[in-house]
């Protein structure tokens, strides 16, 4: 099947519109249906579809494990930072109109919200690729 | 060892069926969250963050501190996952 190049190319042909599809629904989280969670496994998809029709060394070569880590923690730390920041501006733990108060900028907890799905859209998808990619590498050692 | 994780199971199941008996019905107009809460997460979401999407305001903001929590509960599935897969490597 991986010789195959209908399947390679249709694959090469989707996977830009699947992530930018993902992107969409992350940003998108505010105003209509979407969020991280969603488009973090939209995002993951497209991984998946690379490594259906090109292989797993393919994936591993463009997302590289330790990457995949990296961005695990930085989507929970992007989180966690926004909360954090909140405090820095006599806020409670997450309460985004302290900020809005102390700057003065009106709809500005709409792009904290933001932030804060993007963050858990970076997590979910480095997640997901990290739990199909582990499970596919052991089938690759100890072939069925 | 199995029989007893097998006794925990049955015992731990039978709590919850019958803890799930007191749950109140699937959209019972009486029940505690469609009472009040509701209503009042859709009349405060436009005055309090501004958004149109209620549900985003309920999860990003009202319960946020939750979904952090639902976060790292993802995160902690991939490193189990990551343990268990890559178990026996770099040795």
């Amino acid at each position: 099947m991986r010789e195959n190049v209908v399947i390679r190319t249709v694959c090469r042909l989707f996977v830009p519109f699947i992530q930018l599809f993902a992107l969409y629904v992350i940003v998108h989280g505010a105003s209509g249906p979407g969020g991280g969670f969603q488009g973090g496994v939209i995002f993951a998809t497209s991984f998946i579809l690379l490594l259906i029709a090109f292989g797993l060394p393919c994936v591993r070569g463009r997302f590289g494990r330790s990457w995949i880590r990296a961005y695990a923690a930085c989507g929970i730390i992007i989180f966690a930072g926004v909360g954090l920041t909140c405090i820095l501006f006599s806020g409670n733990f997450l309460e985004y109109a302290a900020i809005e108060t102390a700057l003065g900028i009106p709809h500005l907890q709409t792009l904290m919200i933001d932030i804060v799905e993007a963050g858990i859209g970076i997590t979910v998808m480095a997640v997901m690729t990290s739990i199909i990619l582990d499970f596919v590498g052991k089938e690759e050692e100890e072939p069925l | 060892m199995n029989r007893s994780a097998l006794v925990a199971v049955i015992f731990i199941g039978i709590i919850l069926i019958w803890a799930a008996e007191d749950m109140p019905a699937y959209g019972d107009p009486k029940a505690p969250a469609n009472e009040y809460a509701a209503q009042m997460y859709i009349d405060r979401t436009p005055g309090d963050i501004g958004i149109d999407n209620i549900v985003t305001a309920i999860l990003a903001s009202y319960r946020g501190f939750d979904t952090l929590g639902e976060v790292v509960v993802i995160l902690t599935a991939g490193i189990s996952v990551l343990l268990l897969m890559r178990r026996g490597e770099g040795q």
